[in-house]
């Protein structure tokens, strides 16, 4: 007999993680819950000011303090060749600073003592000089000729541009837009944000001077890649490097680069030849570490007058702080902005990028996102909110008009991206009849007349998750392919491991129900691990909804393998050949005699004890997985408000999501992560943001200023699915962990517009503070983000 | 039973002054030496080896540290350790007993309430402040209860779920 799919937590099943055994315990093992023997405590001395030469560092009085072990400046790290080292896109980053501070909490020094306490008192007593330099904290400023130097230490870097990027058929565009009926514009700037995960980053460095190991357990969403890193950075041999990554207390995208503070306890650890800790505080982690967006974007679509998209072309002007830290792969400058509009069909279009250095922290990096498309969805669809108000036409019908057709896959789009699957139209019809939309426009005239303001927002889009195929994608040029190994024991249990790396996903429960799925063997008989590289296989890590699309489909493809190992076992088992044997799940049976089978389990036993003549014994296996594709979920969200007309405060009435993210494996975590993507995207529509005054000092460095929503504000959630499984993935699965993310704060600030756009208002720069959205009340105009620049034609 | 944080005991400072305090940390007396200045939450992690309580923002505003002080909910990063002495502490290591969890606990695994697990202890602390006063606490009560504690997973919505839950499981054992 088959065995109940669902009852052994297999796909499909809501299966209650097996993490949370520990976390509801407060037995989780976060980095700072490790203690080794000896071990050393770091802190990091870090920049006042935004811009400024360093005259000299005084550590005399930090080694006065008793317990203070050793103090490390950039002089000290530049004799060892450690001074800078390489980002993740093809820059170079100070680990310590040597000649400039180039942002507001630069790393200048580190103290390493007894306890933390010590650390942070003798960081106190390093006197450093300053001598202050003019301070560029928009690209707008650093565009000027004229200005300020940025990266003075890199040749051929006149000024302070990074890269000047364009893709896209400009003739065909062009030609699109003089058949225009009707041109629409919109500009905006995407604010900048971090991910800010609640536990911050951290290391314990253990370099074993008689083994000549060094272990480092660290935050980091990409172990392997940290592996690379150290070997080819502190020319250490690739075998005698061990990187863990224990429980991560969240990352979204903020725990993919390496950080300085990685590198100095390494340092530190090798020079002390003890264990060396440093666990950045929270100011540390929101002024220095990996911030996501910061762009301004500008574009503008042809359209003919019956609604139908015929070209777009768009201008991003992106900040990327001092150092080009992003994590992009290496053959797009600007991620994949170019996915914008991807489940329109818009025949022609055309991206111009340009990035440029400031006096900000550096980064850039994919907050959960995949690299720059949370920046180009809400473009997209502010865009087409502006473009339907002009065509005098209604937001659903003007979305449905244009939206790519079932019937049109495979869809090349205009910027070569190949969609292959979706039901967008159905994904609409659910929300609008969930959030009451035929009967809105009455309610909202009527709401008026009261001198109520509702709105309705709508947000749809597809976007290219699971990075990715190796002809495209690669992180310093290694491919951004995925791994699983499986190993069967002989009474049928199981360990997987993968080269992703769980932060709150739930690996350790959905990739055990993959398992599952494949072989029979019940999801509780699978031990996953994740994130040490000794003994994981070597991936890529897990951002940009990456895990199940690649390392997800590595678990099942070498499930498969081991399969067909087992079915050779069983005809053997069985005394019948390979090809009179049938599967179901956890069993094989005679095809002439159903009755006649033998169980995986049978199978693993015989795999040690006995196996047919010739067999190679054991039963195990690994997989390396390279997607043929990208996976592309659709969402579509629907946001009800009412804005408060006398004070511009708005209130969610309802939140309708509808995802399709092809088969969920675990619908429970699935629906966990798309909630938790729509309240970070309520948060940046509403409060959360970090901006940076004239002299280069972070407002957002810590949480009395850097806004995040609670369980009070946060709205509820109605959720719906749509099943369109992804036609290459080996489950049909899709990634899903950022969709609400990048889709869902155009659907607020499209609601929040919507509200007010009897008075003419376009667009209100997020977050929509009660300020900015009173300010557009009173004034029937559009409120831009810092800085009120224009970018020009 | 003493426990000496050992870090702040093996500095070679040995004049830093010290105070002796005796703290009740779920049901049983630890006496432990402290710097004045130690901070409570560091000392349930580093000194009692109690790493459940995490620290996250070290400016209040989190949560993560919250723990039971005499019942009530407080955020342990912004109480010195000296401020405990002769008091009674829950942390989430003293919720389940050996052989059960507590029903909130239970929740939070039942409804999905967490993901990374780092709020977790102190979104359950709180929770259960509110429950031990009132165990049919409506939604906007249990999202006004949990308003300082900051998540950034799942939403809330779940772990409002959780706490109803066990309020649900809480009112059924009393019965």
């Amino acid at each position: 007999m088959a065995l109940d799919e669902i009852k052994i937590g297999g796909l499909g099943a809501s299966r209650r993680r097996v993490e949370d055994n520990r976390f509801i315990r407060g037995k989780g093992n976060y980095v700072d819950d490790i203690v080794l023997p000896g071990m050393l405590h770091m802190e990091l001395l870090r920049s006042p000011v935004a811009h400024a030469r360093i005259k000299s560092i005084d550590v005399s009085k930090a080694y006065d303090i008793p317990g203070v072990r050793l103090v490390l400046t950039g002089e000290m790290m530049a004799a060892r060749n450690l001074a800078w080292m390489p980002t993740l896109s093809y820059d170079t980053q100070a680990v310590l600073a040597t000649d400039k501070v180039r942002f507001q909490g630069q790393e200048v020094a580190a103290v390493i003592a007894d306890d933390p306490y010590i650390a942070k008192d003798a960081c106190q007593a390093i006197v450093v000089e300053y001598e202050q330099l003019p301070v560029i904290v928009n690209p707008f400023q650093a565009m000027e000729s004229g200005s300020e130097v940025i990266r003075d230490d890199k040749e051929n870097q006149p000024g302070n541009k990074i890269f000047d990027w364009e893709i896209g058929d400009k003739a065909a565009t062009d030609k699109a837009f003089a058949e225009a009926d009707v041109i629409s514009k919109m500009e905006l700037h995407y604010p900048r944000s971090h991910p800010s995960p609640m536990e911050t980053c951290g290391s314990i460095a253990d370099f074993n001077r008689a083994t000549g190991k060094l272990t480092v357990y660290m935050t980091s969403q990409a172990p392997h890649i940290v592996r690379a890193a150290v070997a080819m950075v502190a020319e250490l041999p690739e075998h005698m490097i061990r990187i863990v990554s224990p429980d991560l207390g969240g990352g979204f995208g903020n725990k993919v680069p390496i950080y300085p503070g990685y590198v100095i306890s390494i340092l530190a650890s090798i020079l002390t030849e003890v264990p060396v800790k440093w666990i950045e505080d929270k100011t540390g982690n929101l002024i220095s570490t990996g911030f996501g967006r910061d762009v301004y974007l500008q574009g503008e679509m042809a359209l003919r007058k019956d609604g139908k998209m015929l070209g777009m072309r768009m201008k991003t002007i992106s900040d990327h702080g001092a150092f080009y830290a992003d994590a992009q792969p290496s053959k797009f400058k600007i991620g994949l902005m170019h996915s914008a509009f991807a489940c329109y069909d818009v025949p022609a279009a055309h991206l111009e990028s340009v990035g440029y250095y400031t006096n900000k922290a550096p980064g850039g990096v994919a907050y959960r996102c995949s690299f720059r498309v949370t920046e180009a969805m809400f473009f997209q669809e502010r865009m087409v909110h502006a473009a339907a108000n002009d065509l005098g036409m209604d937001q659903a019908e003007f979305r449905r008009m244009n939206l790519v057709k079932d019937d049109m896959f495979p869809y090349r789009t205009a910027f070569g991206f190949l969609t292959d699957s979706g039901q967008y139209g159905k994904c609409l019809d659910i929300g609008m009849k969930a959030i009451g939309y035929d009967n809105y426009k009455a309610e909202q005239a009527e709401a008026r007349s009261r001198g109520k303001l509702l709105g309705i927002g709508i947000s749809t889009m597809t976007e290219p998750l699971g990075a990715g195929n190796s002809r495209e994608y690669d992180i310093l040029g290694i491919k951004m392919f995925d791994s699983a190994e499986l190993r069967v024991h002989m009474t049928g249990k199981a360990i997987l491991r993968t080269g992703a790396m769980n932060q709150g996903q739930g690996h350790q429960t959905t990739w055990a129900q993959i398992v599952a799925h494949e072989l029979g063997i019940p999801a509780d008989d699978v031990t996953v691990e994740e994130g040490d590289t000794d003994t994981a296989p070597f991936g890529m890590g897990t951002y940009a909804s990456r895990s199940t699309p690649v390392a997800g489909a590595a678990v099942a493809m070498v499930a498969r393998k081991i399969r067909a190992k087992a079915r050779k076992i069983a005809a053997h088992l069985l005394e019948v050949s390979e090809e009179d044997i049938e599967w179901e799940l956890g069993r094989f049976y005679v095809r002439s005699n159903k009755e006649r089978g033998v169980t995986i389990q049978d199978c693993a036993l015989a795999a040690y004890s006995n196996m047919p003549d010739g067999m190679e014994p054991g039963l195990e296996n690994n997989a390396y997985y390279d997607p043929p594709n990208l996976t592309w979920p659709f969402a579509a969200y629907f946001v009800k408000v009412e804005v408060d007309a006398e004070t511009g405060v708005w209130d969610v009435l309802k939140v309708v999501a509808v995802d399709d993210c092809g088969v969920r494996i675990n619908p429970m975590v699935v629906e966990g992560q798309i909630m938790g993507g729509l309240t970070e995207a309520y948060a940046m529509a509403s409060m959360q943001y970090q901006t940076y005054d004239d002299e280069g000092n972070c407002i957002g460095s810590n949480y009395m200023d850097y806004l995040l929503p609670t369980a009070w504000e946060t709205p509820g959630f109605e959720l719906h699915e749509v099943v369109t499984p992804c036609p290459h993935h080996p489950i049909g699965a899709k990634g899903v962990g950022e969709c609400a993310t990048v889709a869902g704060p155009a659907a607020f600030v499209n609601a929040v517009v919507d509200a007010l756009g009897h008075l003419g208002v376009r667009n209100i720069d997020m977050p929509m503070m009660p300020n900015r959205v009173y300010e557009a009340l009173t004034t029937g105009k559009d409120i831009s983000g810092m800085p009120p620049v224009k970018m020009g034609d | 039973m003493t426990s000496l944080y050992d870090e702040v005991q093996a500095a070679p400072g040995a004049g830093v002054p010290t105070r002796r305090v005796t703290i009740k940390v779920n049901g049983d007396d630890r006496t432990v030496d402290v710097e004045p200045r130690l901070l409570l939450a560091h000392l349930l992690r580093q000194g009692l080896k109690l790493t459940g309580t995490h620290t996250g923002c070290d400016t209040s505003n989190c949560g993560a540290c919250t723990i039971l002080f005499d019942g009530r909910p407080i955020k342990s990063c912004t109480m010195l350790a000296v401020q405990a002495d002769g008091h009674s502490l829950e942390t989430v290591e003293g919720l389940a007993s050996a052989s059960e969890l507590h029903p909130i606990q239970e929740g939070f695994k039942e409804e999905h309430g967490l993901h990374c697990g780092f709020c977790t202890p102190g979104m359950m602390l709180a929770a259960k402040a509110l429950l031990d006063k009132n165990d049919n606490p409506t939604e906007d009560e249990v999202r006004w209860a949990l308003s300082g504690n900051l998540c950034r997973c799942t939403g809330y919505q779940n772990i409002v779920k959780s706490v109803l839950w066990a309020a649900e499981k809480m009112r059924a054992e009393s019965n």
